[in-house]
This record gives structure tokens, sequence and C-alpha cells, in this order.
């Protein structure tokens, strides 16, 4: 296990060193929490549906969790092309070791940065309804990026190069987002843009967090812990068979 | 039965390629091994495949008299490899790339300090220790890979192409730790090289590969007299002929060639 550790600690160490990156990866939350919190706002409270922020800001949270945990997945490809991943793989571990060492380092990474745009979203504006079930949504946003980080290392797998990195985004993670119900109440949307949220993982992750934190949940926080821990299971799995099978 | 390394009619083939086809050799323990061969010979596809990193399509490999193919996990722990490209973490600093090493290898906690500081200060980059690596110049960056091979104590060293593109200050002092270290600890040591008189020097048993198959082995002198030639240099383009090889693309650009007609379907 403590092959585990030092690769979870390798991802840490690179996250925190690179200020920069850190930094620039609050931007694009922030931006949306400001455009569409301030833009949309207005006519989110005519329609009669309350505070937009409320309703956005674990959206928000969660869409930082989904990027950071896919691209933290996603490196092994560049660990790949520059050789580090070698590495790891003549070492006397198992591949499971290795997959599950980066899964929670790149998990642990996309939490804290879920948990930076959370504190984001409440110094512009979210207000956090039961202080008691923080700790559920903070469990919450964890499984999600467990998910997200153990579907990129599986992507990664199975590409070749950064080359389909591009296709990876546009056809994966960003549907996955604008599809959750992140940005839109999923009650009285048309019925294909609901039937999508009920396979769309990250909808549930944006459901619970959001259950916690205001008390307003679509699938209910049963569901979504359940359908999260199950899936977060599954794909851990399917990255360790498909990881194992890399050759350098 | 001395043998360290030993390896039996081992064929890699990617798709209708045959990288390495039906190669026999052993190495004996305590012998500075050099494998030489033009571009595209299969010498890396070998590495790869006694170092774990590639299953061969048939064929028996053995280091330290285990099974590296039944049990390459337990192999493992008997080789250091300093591959032909970089295998650092340039985001991390020497001493952090040792101890990631020592971990995964699990060098117990008290000894570890120990080992790092004695591998830093014998290839000299122990006052650069907390220095992160994307600083090191290319023949740092080499010094700091064969300090980290070692670092775990293996019985066997493979070095593929260790002096590329190094000055020859660097490779001469190289090529003076690694001497050393044989002379001292009897580790076996296996390595590529397309600098000829590297091999000639110091190399105590040669093979020459060509097309996927080991023409010959023997000491630089053997080849030599095999071929009444004066240099090693001379003897290997008598082997392998004075044509320029068009770089055969590399096993890996093979499979990614196959990877992606396969995906096609």
């Amino acid at each position: 296990m403590s092959a585990v550790y030092i690769l979870w600690k390798r991802e840490l160490i690179r996250y925190f060193r690179s200020r920069a990156r850190l930094v620039g990866s609050l931007g694009q939350p922030l931006l949306f929490l400001v455009a569409l919190g301030f833009g949309l706002g207005p006519v989110f409270q005519k329609a009669g549906q309350g505070n937009y922020f409320q309703f956005l800001g674990p959206g928000v949270v969660c869409m930082g969790i989904l990027f950071t945990g896919v691209f933290a997945g996603i490196q092994v490809i560049w660990d790949r092309q520059f050789g580090f991943l070698k590495e790891t793989l003549v070492a006397p571990i198992s591949r499971f070791e290795i997959m599950l060492g980066k899964t929670l380092g790149g998990a642990t990474v996309a939490f804290i940065q879920g948990v930076f745009v959370l504190i984001l979203s409440m110094i512009i504006g979210f207000k956090v309804q039961h202080v008691l079930l923080i700790p559920i949504a903070l469990v919450a946003m964890f499984l999600t990026a467990i998910f997200f980080t153990a579907l990129g290392i599986s992507i990664a797998s199975i590409l070749e190069d950064m080359q389909g990195f591009q296709l990876i985004m546009n056809f994966v993670v960003q549907p996955t987002f604008f599809l959750s119900g992140a940005l839109f109440p999923l009650t009285g949307v048309v019925s294909f843009l609901s039937i999508i949220a009920y396979f769309n993982p990250l909808a549930y992750g944006v459901d619970a967090v959001r259950g916690s934190l205001t008390g307003v949940t679509h699938f209910g926080l049963g569901t979504d812990l359940t359908v999260l821990v199950i899936i977060s299971f599954v794909v851990l799995a399917i990255g360790s068979y498909l990881f194992s099978r890399v050759e350098a | 039965m001395d043998d360290i390394i030993n390896a039996q009619n081992l064929i890699k083939t990617f798709g209708n390629f045959t990288a390495v086809n039906d190669v026999t050799f052993n190495v004996q323990k305590g012998e500075i091994f050099a494998f030489l061969g033009p571009n595209g010979a299969g010498k890396t596809t070998t590495i790869k495949m006694l170092t774990t990193l590639l299953r061969p399509t048939s064929g028996t490999i053995k280091l330290n008299q285990i099974d590296a193919i039944t049990h390459p996990e337990k192999a493992r722990k008997t080789f250091g490899i300093v591959f032909q490209d970089p295998s650092l973490d340039d985001e991390l600093t020497a001493m952090e790339n040792m101890e990631f090493h020592a971990v995964l290898y699990k060098i117990p906690g008290r000894e570890r300090k120990e080992r790092i500081e004695k591998f830093l200060t014998f290839v000299e980059l122990w006052d650069r220790r907390n220095d992160l690596v994307k600083t090191f110049s290319g023949g740092m960056k080499r010094r700091l890979e064969i300090a980290r091979g070692l670092l775990h104590k293996p019985e066997i060293l493979f070095l593929d192409e260790p002096t590329q593109g190094l000055d020859p200050q660097t490779r001469n002092k190289i090529w003076e730790y690694l001497q050393d270290l044989n002379k001292e600890t009897q580790i076996t040591v296996f390595f590529t090289t397309h600098y000829m008189e590297e091999a000639e020097q110091i190399a105590h048993k040669i093979a020459i590969m060509d097309h996927g198959k080991i023409i010959e082995t023997g000491t630089a002198v053997m080849l030599m007299e095999k071929t009444k030639t004066k240099s090693l240099e001379e003897a290997f383009l008598k082997f392998t002929g004075t044509a320029i090889r068009d770089e055969e693309a590399s096993g890996t650009d093979k499979l990614r060639a196959h990877a992606f007609r396969w995906r096609g379907r």
C-alpha cells in the first residue's frame, strides 16, 4: 500500500507546486458563476424558481471536479509520452496499485479543486442551507472525483497520444457537463433531456451536492449516493482492466 | 548455471511484422554485456521483453533464475533500468524522484536516506538534490537515472543507449561509474549503444543483432579476428553491411499502426 501512497503524494506535490495551474483552473468556474449567476439570475427569479446562485453553485462545483478529474486521469498519456510511466511500470508493484494510487491522487486534487470552487461560490453569494449536511456534500464530491478520474485513466489507457484529447473534451466531457442539470433544473425539461440525465453520472453528483447543501433534489439523496458508489466501483474495475493491458 | 540472464527462443511480432525473430542468448553474472545493432534491429524490443514491459509472443526469459514472464513482479526486483528516453518526473526534485523509487521498491525507511545519499554522491549530484529535475542538463538527468536504477541494489542493470547525445566528458564519467560498480559489487551490466569504441573498451562480451536475429556473439577480439578487421567498428560493418537503414519504425510504432488499423474495423 506504500506504493499507492507515494503515487497519491506525487499527484499532490505536482498540484500544489504549479500555482499557475491552480489559480488558472479556478478561472473557468469563476466565469460561469459570474456570467451565468448574475446574467441569468433575474430570469430565473422571474420564473419563480428563486435565487439562481443557490441552484448554480453546486453545479459549478461539480464542473470543477469533472474537468480536473478527467484531466488528472488523462495525464497518464503525458506520463507515457514523457517516459515517467515506464518507471512505475517496471517497479515491483501491481498494475492495480498504480491505477489506485493515480486515481486517489487525481481524485484528491479534483476534490480540493471542488472545495476551492465551493468557497469561491460562497464568497460570490451562494448560501449553505444545511450546515449539518456538509459532510454528505463532501462525500458526494469525492465520489464524483473518483468516478471522473478513473474515467480519465480508462480513456488514457485506450488513447495512444494527446491527439484524441480534444475529441474527448468535445464529445464526452462537455456534453456530460451541459446535460447534467448543473445549469438548469431537470424538472419540466423536454423528455429526451431528462432521459439523458438518467444516464449521466454527473447528474447524480450535482444532485447530491445540491441536495445536501440546499435541500433541493431531483433524484433524491439516497438514490444519488447509491448510484455514485456503484458507478465509481464499476469504472475503477474497468479502468484497472484497461490499464493492466497498457504496454510501454 | 551461472546465467543471470537467460533468454530462449524469444519471438515478438506486431501484426505481421516480426521485430524479434527467435533470439537465444545468455549473460553470466558479473559480466558487462553489450548489445549492438543498427537502428530497427530489435534491440529496444528485446530490452523491453527482458524488463517485463512487453510480453514476448513466444519464448522464455529467466532473470537470476526467476521466470520473468510468469513472475514479472518478482523478476522486477532483480534489475534496474535506464531507458533510452528520460523517465524522470521533471516537476519533482532529484531527491523526490529517488524517494519515489525507494518507496516503489519497498526500501525500508531507515536505509532509504542512507542509500539515496550514497548513490547521489556516487553520481556527483548530492549537492543538487533539492533542485527540480527540469533544471538539469541531459547528462545530469542520465546520471540521476543511473543512481535511481541502482538504488534498490539490483543484480542486473539494463541501459538502453545510456550515453546517447552526451559529451565525451560525461560519457567517460558514466562508464567510470559503471565499471567501478561492476568491479566492486559484481553487478551485471547489459547495455546497448551505437558507439562502437565504448563496446570495444568496456564490454566483456558483445552480441550483434540485425533484422531481429542475433548474428554473432563473442568478445571484441573474437569478433575482430573472425572478420579480420582492426576495430570493432569495422567488424560491426562487416557483419551488418554498410547500407544506411531507413529508420524502421520502432516496435511501439508498429503496434500503434496495428492498433489503429484494428480500431478502424
